[in-house]
């Protein structure tokens, strides 16, 4: 393996368990005050650790020292364009960051008493409020804790109240654009999918959901806009169709930031959405969470609303646990309240007006950017899209370049790629969902970059097959991570006692 | 892209080698390259009892997951053990080295319904 | 110009040239693909938008007053714990490129969060004695609930056994999440004096139907439970043993889990560096042993080489998850809680090998303290027998509530009544003792309890 040696700014750093030495302390404790229990003598010895093996050992500089240089490797908001379709990566505002560290906020105990909690549960009641009336539903949970969570409670009411109809429907219409998390929500609620084929228009149509629906069909699962950037213009007929048999539309609320003050997703015939926080909302999206996933739904599943449901009554906020036919809990607790807080901050800094106008801008810039990308990409639906765009890579193939060499030679010119090979029904997808909170001139050096790349796949492929260069590690070897995987580290010692056991079989 | 006359195939990309009352199967060449490095396979265990069609396990690569289907009806004998380790071998000798079970035939009359090289090149134009 | 704006950096003119380009008059004019019937009225009924500092005011009001202002002591545990969080933590974890980041899909610009995973993954392994974990779930309550999932895959059994001192809201997500069709939960009783699970109910429960066990350790009550005999007891009948906590400092001096036979540990990992954030975000601690891997919900991160033979770490056995096993995935997470891994990573690298063990023994000792003060009030006496580590129930001659108000006047939270989680201990309180509690604190509060019930 060769060494890895620093390259100007971009510095090495090993692991945490490869550096240190005994003894090096980063820690700070209260002042001893009480006498050091003799464990021994209040733990049965065979329950008592013997040591934390493996831990490091180091000094706060070197803890320091050790992070600093990992985020210097990665790729945030801050530091550029993230065109991630159906992620909305918007900026996320800093004051914010700082009301949700106070320590009212940051350090309040769940169980403390309510009357100490009014502030927190009136945050919580009023974002429930901002919500409902963006989605144009009725009632809100803020307790998952993100998109795919939001869905298996949405799912898991639409279920319960099947059940109190005496109803035990076994499938979910779900349409081939969807997101896997659709697919595998319906799965751990025990429902079968049944897939609808969008039309060449890219969206759904009345009649083949028409076709597939029937009195055992609990749901169907849209996303809207789809994962192609297209308004689903036949929801409301789809809706009628499937609540004439009796059964509920859940709506993927994942790309929200193209309706804001446009549509409203309970007057076109949804009953039940999750919207994803840390897309719409401007939450951080933390490297892999922590997010969050509030469903907003139709009063008639209000019974089964998750415990506890925040009331207001009279002038005081509370925490209500007695409802008899609440599916239960989604996890402890009221929802990721530290997020929760964020979004709150968020629309109050936006306002009516402020929520309106970036799902406007957000729509602009997507149209702009396909506008100006149109003759160096293929568009596979060359129509006008909402807040996202998706290309492919079928202009390129005769060069033998891939949308993944692209999306890695973007890597070289400072941007973090769009998603790539997603929506499935579209072979070699490119989905740019720019945001609103992305300037002219910072779509307009994309445009350019982009259009230089197509320019480098006629001329010069290998630029795209080697790409990136310019980075601390280069394309990785993912075939072996998968077939040999080492997913922790392990003391020299330990690895040499299992690499000889492997030689003696 | 390689495809061996002598052996049969189904639709499902499956290759069969009989040799007196057992069929050797795995996936054929036109398969393993659409998965491209195959990372993992996940067969079910020796005395399993399998109808023609029915799940036989899971081919995986980085970035996708394709179902086995069993070509004929029968228990299985024999897996191939070398898998585990080099699951590669399916990519650089799909019809040799990268055999993945052995089925002790159930009903012979199965084997007419699968299909000869040249049909099942047939299908894969038409999967185009 | 609207304060707003400050989010939104076009100009009207910006917005003219584009239009211009894409070839339309108005902004309105990009939204025809929706259908009239569609569209909005009339503007969302939301309040006006406030400046920063007018944000700022308003929400200076809606902390809570007894954590900003003059600090209460607090004994409050039950599942999420008051520990000291070192300047550090919050310093590095606010990078943005730590916490604007994304999923890292892209290793080659994601090294950081990668490596930060993996080591995070290494200390949870370390931590719990199991061989692999995962980067992460939601919190302890959902890691839980998607173990007895698991469980069930391999498995293939109907029945789950788990203790009755399981954090009550630990089962009721359990119960939430399983299928009835598929699974059926059976409640083991915890003994009345000693407050461990009770063993041999457990035994004439157990048969070849059950597919796992499930116990919490420390469990709600804060007592240690002797798990080596339990795992003995479900593996002969061919059933797996999942074990939880809430209070992960616990394990700084507690053997754990994998050295004691867990098959998967599932528990909560708010106490390593995450404050208690009124219920989350929090961190779901999930792990298991090597040969289940392949059956593991959630983002694994491996380590491999790139194509110059460098150490990297990437994204791995995605084929488990929802964006490519899609419906028959082992799990439909997707953004899982990875900046509060984050914390945790740096929380432990803080703390370290010996400073973890002494900060059990800290909580262990004031915890120690607690009790023999409290034991030493009339009216007061410990509940459960068992050792415990910094949690402990004590029963009291009045109704706790009544009690736990008249502490609050001294501004002091004395604990959680435990009536409306077990109906039988409705006399009964939780009391959970930190580092940053000191001593004059808990001897105060004991003499507070002491004044009410004398």
């Amino acid at each position: 393996m060769k060494e890895n040696i620093d390259s100007g700014l971009i510095q090495d750093e090993p692991l945490l368990f490869e550096q240190g030495g005994q003894g090096r302390k980063g820690y700070s404790l209260p002042r001893w005050d009480v006498d050091k229990v003799e464990v021994e003598k209040a733990i049965p010895s065979y329950l008592i650790r013997k040591e934390l093996k493996g831990f490091p050992e180091l000094s706060e500089v070197e803890v320091v020292r050790h992070f600093t240089r990992l985020s210097q490797w990665n790729y945030g908001v801050d530091s550029g364009f993230y065109p991630l379709g159906s992620c909305t990566m918007k900026y996320n505002p800093k004051v914010n960051e700082e009301i949700a560290r106070w320590r009212g906020i940051a350090h309040l105990h769940p169980y403390t008493p309510e009357e100490f909690c009014q502030g927190a549960l009136r945050i919580m009641h009023e974002l429930e409020g901002f919500l409902a009336e963006a989605t144009g539903m009725d009632r809100v949970t803020l307790q998952p804790a993100a998109g795919a969570h939001g869905e298996l409670t949405g799912i898991m009411m639409i279920k319960a109240c099947l059940q109190a109809r005496g109803q035990r429907r076994k499938k979910i219409l779900v349409p081939d654009t969807a997101h896997g998390t659709n697919c595998s929500t319906s799965t751990l609620a025990s429902y079968q999918i049944v897939e609808i084929k969008s039309n060449d228009r890219g969206v759904i149509s009345p009649e083949s959901v028409s076709a597939l629906m029937d009195d055992q069909v609990a749901a169907i699962m849209v996303t809207n806009p789809n994962t192609l950037g297209l308004f689903e213009e036949n929801l409301k007929a789809i809706a009628k169709i499937v609540h004439q048999k009796g059964g509920f539309v859940y709506c993927d609320g994942a790309n929200l930031n193209a309706l804001m003050g446009i549509v409203k997703l309970g007057e076109i015939g949804v009953d039940v959405v999750h919207i994803n926080l840390h897309k719409t909302f401007a939450t951080p999206h933390g490297g892999g969470g922590p997010g969050a996933g509030p469903v907003a739904i139709r009063e008639e599943l209000a019974p089964y609303l998750p415990v506890p449901v925040i009331e207001k009554r009279g002038g005081t906020f509370l925490l209500n646990y007695e409802r008899p036919e609440s599916i239960g809990k989604m996890r402890a607790f009221y929802g990721n309240f530290g997020v929760l807080v964020r979004a709150y901050a968020y629309v109050l800094s936006m306002g009516s007006d402020g929520l309106k106008r970036a799902s406007e801008i957000a729509v602009l810039n997507a149209n702009y950017l396909m506008k100006q990308l149109r003759d160096d990409y293929y568009l596979p639906y060359d129509r006008p899209c909402m807040h996202e765009c998706v290309f492919t890579d079928r202009l390129q193939e005769k060069y033998h370049v891939s949308t993944l060499d692209i999306a890695k030679r973007l890597i070289d010119y400072g941007y973090h790629p769009p998603t790539i090979y997603f929506p499935l029904v579209v072979k070699g997808a490119l989905m740019i969902e720019p945001t609103e909170t992305e300037s002219k001139e910072s779509i307009d050096r994309f445009i350019a970059t982009m259009i230089r790349i197509a320019g480098e796949a006629k001329e010069n492929p290998d630029l795209l097959h080697q790409a990136p260069q310019r980075v601390k590690v280069r394309r990785l070897d993912e075939v072996t991570a998968a077939r040999k995987p080492k997913l922790r580290w392990t003391p020299i010692d330990e690895q040499m006692t299992s690499d000889r056991s492997n030689n003696t079989k | 892209m390689k495809l061996p006359d002598e052996l049969l195939y189904t639709e499902t990309h499956e290759w069969v080698r009989i040799e007196g009352d057992r069929a050797t199967t795995g996936i054929t060449d036109f398969a393993q390259n659409q998965l491209t490095d195959i990372v993992y396979v996940d067969i079910p265990e020796i005395g399993k009892k399998l109808k023609k069609g029915e799940s036989l396990g899971v081919v995986e690569s980085v970035k996708s997951v394709s179902d086995l289907y069993s070509p004929l009806s029968g228990k299985i004998v024999e897996v191939n053990e070398n898998l585990k380790d080099r699951p590669q071998l399916i990519n650089e000798d799909p019809y040799g080295k990268g055999w993945i079970v052995k089925i002790e035939l159930e009903n012979r009359e199965e084997l007419k319904r699968l299909l000869s090289a040249h049909a099942y090149k047939g299908t894969l134009m038409e999967e185009g | 110009m609207r304060d707003s704006i400050r989010y939104i950096p076009h100009s009207e003119e910006d917005c003219q040239e584009m239009l211009k380009v894409i070839g339309v008059k108005e902004v309105e004019d990009l939204f025809g693909s929706i259908p009239q019937d569609c569209r909005i009225g009339k503007p969302l009924n939301l309040p006006h938008a406030l400046s920063e500092p007018d944000l700022m005011a308003h929400m200076h009001n809606l902390q809570s007053p007894i954590f900003s202002g003059s600090r209460w002591s607090s004994f409050l545990g039950a599942g999420s714990y008051q520990h000291f969080i070192p300047a550090v933590v919050s310093s590095l974890i606010s990078r943005s490129e730590f916490y604007t980041a994304y999923t890292p899909y892209q290793p080659e610009i994601s090294q950081g969060t990668l490596q930060a995973m993996f080591e995070y993954q290494t200390l949870m392994c370390q931590m719990t004695g199991m061989e692999v974990s995962n980067a992460s779930l939601y919190d302890g309550a959902s890691s839980m609930a998607e173990a007895v999932l698991m469980a069930q895959r391999i498995t293939k059994r109907k029945k789950i056994l788990i203790s009755e001192a399981v954090h009550p809201d630990y089962r009721r997500v359990i119960r939430t999440y399983i299928d009835p069709a598929e699974q059926e939960i059976i409640l083991i009783p915890y003994e009345a004096t000693t407050g461990c699970t009770d063993q041999q109910a457990m035994s004439r429960l157990i048969d070849e139907g059950v597919g796992a066990v499930v116990i919490q350790s420390p469990n709600f009550f804060g007592v240690i439970e002797d798990l080596a005999p339990i795992g003995d007891r479900v593996h002969h009948a061919g059933g797996l043993l999942i074990v939880g906590f809430s209070e992960a400092v616990a394990y700084g001096i507690m053997s754990p889990p994998g050295e004691l036979g867990a098959d998967i540990v599932a528990g909560e990992g708010q106490s390593l560096g995450i404050p208690p954030s009124y219920g989350g975000p929090y961190l779901g601690v999930f792990a298991t042993r090597e040969k289940f891997v392949r059956n593991m919900p959630g983002r694994l991160i491996g380590e491999t080489v790139d194509v110059d033979g460098k150490r990297g770490f990437v994204l791995t056995l995605a084929t488990r998850e929802q964006h490519i096993r899609r419906a028959q995935a082992t799990s439909n997470i997707c953004t899982n809680e990875g900046l509060c891994a984050l914390m945790a990573t740096v929380y432990i690298s803080c703390f370290g090998k010996r400073g973890l063990r002494e900060l059990a023994l800290m909580n262990l000792s004031k915890a120690d303290h607690a009790k023999k003060a409290v034991a030493a009030v009339h009216g007061c006496r410990l509940a459960f027998s068992s050792p415990t580590f910094n949690e402990f129930v004590v029963k009291v001659d009045g109704d706790p509530e009544d009690i736990l108000k008249a502490v609050r006047k001294e501004h002091i939270l004395g604990g959680i009544s435990l009536g409306k989680f077990y109906p039988e201990l409705n006399q009964h309180i939780l009391v959970t003792v930190t580092e940053l509690n000191a001593k004059n604190e808990i001897d105060r509060w004991a003499e507070v309890m002491k004044n009410i019930l004398e």
